[in-house]
């Protein structure tokens, strides 16, 4: 195909030959061509969000939610600045995003024009890459190469940067040439190298204390990646945990799960950690959350490690066999290898399973409950129990407690399911990424698990929701403080609780209906069922003011500075304990 | 199989090491395009590495391609993540530290060469003893008058240094240095050398 149409005309079709149906956006000067071709077509939707923070979140929920890249649409200037966030959110979690952003005329370009700023210079540290286009003639080559980069290999966002002349000019539209599969310099490894995968597959029929370590990566492998994952498990009988960001990869109902491991997750996860002899790492990468103190850290095993990005690999911790390859490819021949040897799980792994099922019964997320006040885990446990069996149920959060418990007590039983802000810590992600994943399944329950501060970051994406006919929920554990802060404050600075209340918090129930949609109050655990039940059924967007117990903290913890064997854990958290849990080095980690 | 870094509490003191230092000479060959370098350097200034020297230029003209030769001082853990952070880069075709690519063929070093103006000005015996110690160091004398001398020179970095530190007293003015150039000794172009050990 090739047409003769202007750069405006060029990015609505190159978004239409990408599969493009829905894109997140804000308009402004830079970026009225574009708008103008949006209006007249109706293939892709425009969702019109009330900050651009938002249309990028909005975008990962997309692409979370979906496997697919999420797009959204800014201005020059604050436009582009106000997405830095979002992109930088998008990059440390490996989330496909393609953003193409307005820019003022090539001929101001460096006159310090209005809302002109040098996006490709601010972005470029936070996308995988970014564009600045010239010339029309090269707008389909570099949009085709976009998508290619942004959702290939480890996916991330990536930005487009438009000026408006280039917006007006006439070029011409090819699609055959942008074929990217021979970029001439990116070409990502998918399979693995596979003396390499017979090794893996050999030191695991050799583990006495297996454990498998998984990641985002899996997630970000695709469907495939997950079957394959529980299949393997299933072969081999091995325990498993995951990461905050590959929940769901192998279903928590299942009877190899530990729980999710790190700062904040279970007991048996990290013992499992600590003790194991050989550690299988897919698609994860050794974060600073879970590890722990490093020179302690699983100090007796020999590790595996498959990732995608060959810059994953020792860049924190050294690993003994290192496979650089997409993860479904190298399930698919660990699979096969493993089935293909006959190799059995040896008898010592009941040692071991033996050992796990003790740790377990130590029951680490167990809390003192209430009758009058609603403990954060109870209703998340109530709300748990409410959308069980469900398959289109899709959670995201924003960032403190709040997600930490989501993680510990919600279970994820799907790939894609679950939508959090894992390495970079967005407050404000949870709202726009439950409406980007409204948005790409109309039908399906969103759910967001907010705090009472996070939510408040990007609150106007409620007017978002109301006028596009969605209904997210956001499920508001209200304790009026920012929980994690104080629960950081309580730790290190003699619980000098340095603003981490917020003394004038709105009425959430009448804010969202200030907004058009539904609000309901929960301030007894008896109320919780019915309320949860209404909510879900409301075909109206929804802030749920849960009242919480306001002084609940957020255990198991390993704290800063400390091993996965020096876990904090619920009973014996007294405030002495944690007034003295982290030792002088540790204080100046974050 | 521990940790790799045996004194550190967090991911935080990953700095704090007692590995020793080195000094690698990484060549990489990127699309000739606009940011390139700004990438490069960002990247470096970004994750905290060190840029000794840097150099770039570029090789090929029909093919749009530029080559960058970087030298860099860190740990081998941190200059393996040097080479892959820099692999990671989209415009980024190949990336060889030469330095590594050296010793596994049992050399000590790649070959490479940097080249230097040097100002120098002066009358009399300084101005004599700094001509005959260019000579000496097979710089030329690409500009003079009366009062001054402009050298070139090239050679291997501590040949330049040795030079300049010499001629300090002996009225030098101003320096310009290119940063190193370097390839892989023997027949093997860059996409060819080895350089995992």
């Amino acid at each position: 195909m090739q047409r003769e149409m202007t750069g405006a005309e060029m990015v609505l079709q190159a978004l239409k030959d990408n599969g493009v149906e829905h894109v997140f956006g804000y308009p402004g000067g830079a970026v009225l061509p574009i708008y103008d071709e949006l209006i007249q077509q109706d293939t892709i939707q425009h969702i019109l969000v009330r900050h651009e923070q938002g249309a990028g979140h909005a975008a990962e929920g997309y692409a979370r939610s979906t496997g697919k890249a999420g797009v959204a649409l800014v201005t020059s200037g604050p436009g582009a600045t106000n997405m830095v966030t979002a992109l930088t959110d998008a990059m440390l979690d490996s989330i496909p995003m393609v953003c193409i952003t307005g820019q003022v005329p090539t001929n101001l370009v460096g006159s310090d024009a209005f809302q002109e700023c040098d996006t490709v210079g601010i972005t470029r540290p936070c996308t995988k890459h970014n564009w600045l286009v010239k010339d029309v003639n090269d707008l389909p080559r570099i949009l085709h190469e976009a998508f290619y980069v942004a959702q290939s290999g480890r996916p991330g966002p990536v930005v487009v940067d438009i000026p408006k002349d280039v917006q007006f000019a006439t070029g011409t539209y090819e699609i055959a040439q942008a074929n990217p599969s021979n970029h001439k310099s990116y070409r990502p490894q998918l399979k693995g190298d596979m003396t390499a995968i017979r090794a893996a597959v050999e030191l695991m029929s050799k583990a006495k204390r297996p454990v498998f370590y998984t990641g985002g990566g899996v997630v970000n492998s695709g469907p495939a990646a997950s079957q394959l994952l529980r299949e393997l498990i299933d072969l081999t009988g091995f325990p498993i945990t995951s990461t905050l960001m590959g929940l769901g990869a192998y279903p928590a109902s299942g009877d190899q799960w530990l729980g999710m491991l790190g700062m904040h997750g279970t007991y048996e996860a990290n013992m499992a950690m600590h003790d194991c002899d050989l550690m299988i790492c897919i698609g994860a990468r050794f974060d600073d959350r879970i590890t722990g103190r490093l020179d302690a850290f699983s100090p007796h095993s020999t590790k595996i490690h498959v990732d995608i990005d060959p810059s994953s690999i020792n860049k924190i911790v050294h690993v003994d066999l290192p496979i650089v390859g997409d993860v479904a490819h190298v399930l698919e021949d660990m699979v096969r290898i493993w089935r293909a040897s006959s190799f059995r799980a040896r008898p010592e792994l009941k040692e071991w399973q033996g050992q796990i099922s003790q740790w377990r019964s130590r029951n680490c997320l167990s809390y003192r409950q209430s009758d009058d006040v609603i403990m954060p885990q109870y209703a998340l446990q109530r709300l748990n129990e409410a959308i069980k069996g469900r398959k289109d149920v899709y959670i995201s959060t924003e960032v403190g407690q709040h997600q930490m418990w989501a993680a510990q007590y919600l279970g994820f039983e799907s790939p894609n399911h679950w939508l959090t802000s894992g390495g970079f810590g967005t407050m404000g992600y949870g709202l726009p990424a439950a409406i980007g994943a409204q948005v790409a399944h109309p039908g399906a329950l969103c759910i967001n698990v907010a705090g009472d501060a996070s939510i408040l970051m990007n609150i106007q994406e409620m007017s978002t929701a109301v006028q596009h006919g969605l209904a997210p929920k956001t499920f508001i554990l209200n304790n009026s403080y920012m929980g994690m802060v104080r629960q950081w404050q309580q730790l290190l600075h003699g619980n000098r609780l340095s603003h981490s209340y917020t003394d004038s918090l709105p009425d959430f129930v009448k804010l969202a209906e200030a907004y058009g949609g539904k609000g309901i109050r929960v301030t007894k655990p008896g109320e919780l069922d019915d309320a949860i039940q209404e909510m879900i059924d409301s075909p109206e967007p929804v802030l749920f003011d849960c009242r919480v117990a306001q002084l609940a903290n957020c255990f198991p913890m390993i704290p800063s500075g400390k091993a996965h064997n020096e876990m904090l854990l619920p009973d014996e958290a007294t405030d002495e304990a944690v007034a003295n849990a982290i030792d002088t080095a540790g204080k100046s980690l974050v | 199989m521990n940790a790799h870094k045996s004194d550190a509490l967090s991911a935080y003191f990953l700095a704090e090491t007692s590995d020793v230092l080195e000094t690698h000479t990484l060549s990489a060959i990127v699309d000739n395009e606009p940011g390139v370098l700004a990438r490069v350097i960002g990247l470096f200034s970004g994750r905290g590495y060190n840029i000794d020297s840097l150099s770039v230029s570029e090789t090929e003209h029909e093919k749009h391609v530029s080559r960058i030769t970087i030298v860099t001082t860190g740990t081998p853990q941190i200059i393996e993540q040097i080479r892959h952070q820099l692999d990671r880069l989209v415009p980024v075709h190949i990336v060889r530290d030469l330095t590594v690519a050296a010793k596994a063929s049992n050399q000590e070093k790649p070959l490479e060469r940097e080249l230097a103006l040097i100002k120098v000005r002066g009358e009399g015996n300084k101005r004599l003893e700094a001509l005959r110690l260019s000579e000496a160091f097979k710089a030329t004398v690409i500009d003079a008058t009366i009062d001054h001398f402009v050298f070139e020179i090239t050679g291997r970095t501590n040949k330049i240094d040795q030079f300049i530190e010499i001629l300090k007293p002996l009225g030098l003015v101003e320096v310009s240095r290119t940063g190193v150039a370097a390839l892989a000794r023997g027949e093997l172009g860059l996409k060819d050398v080895h350089d995992e050990i």
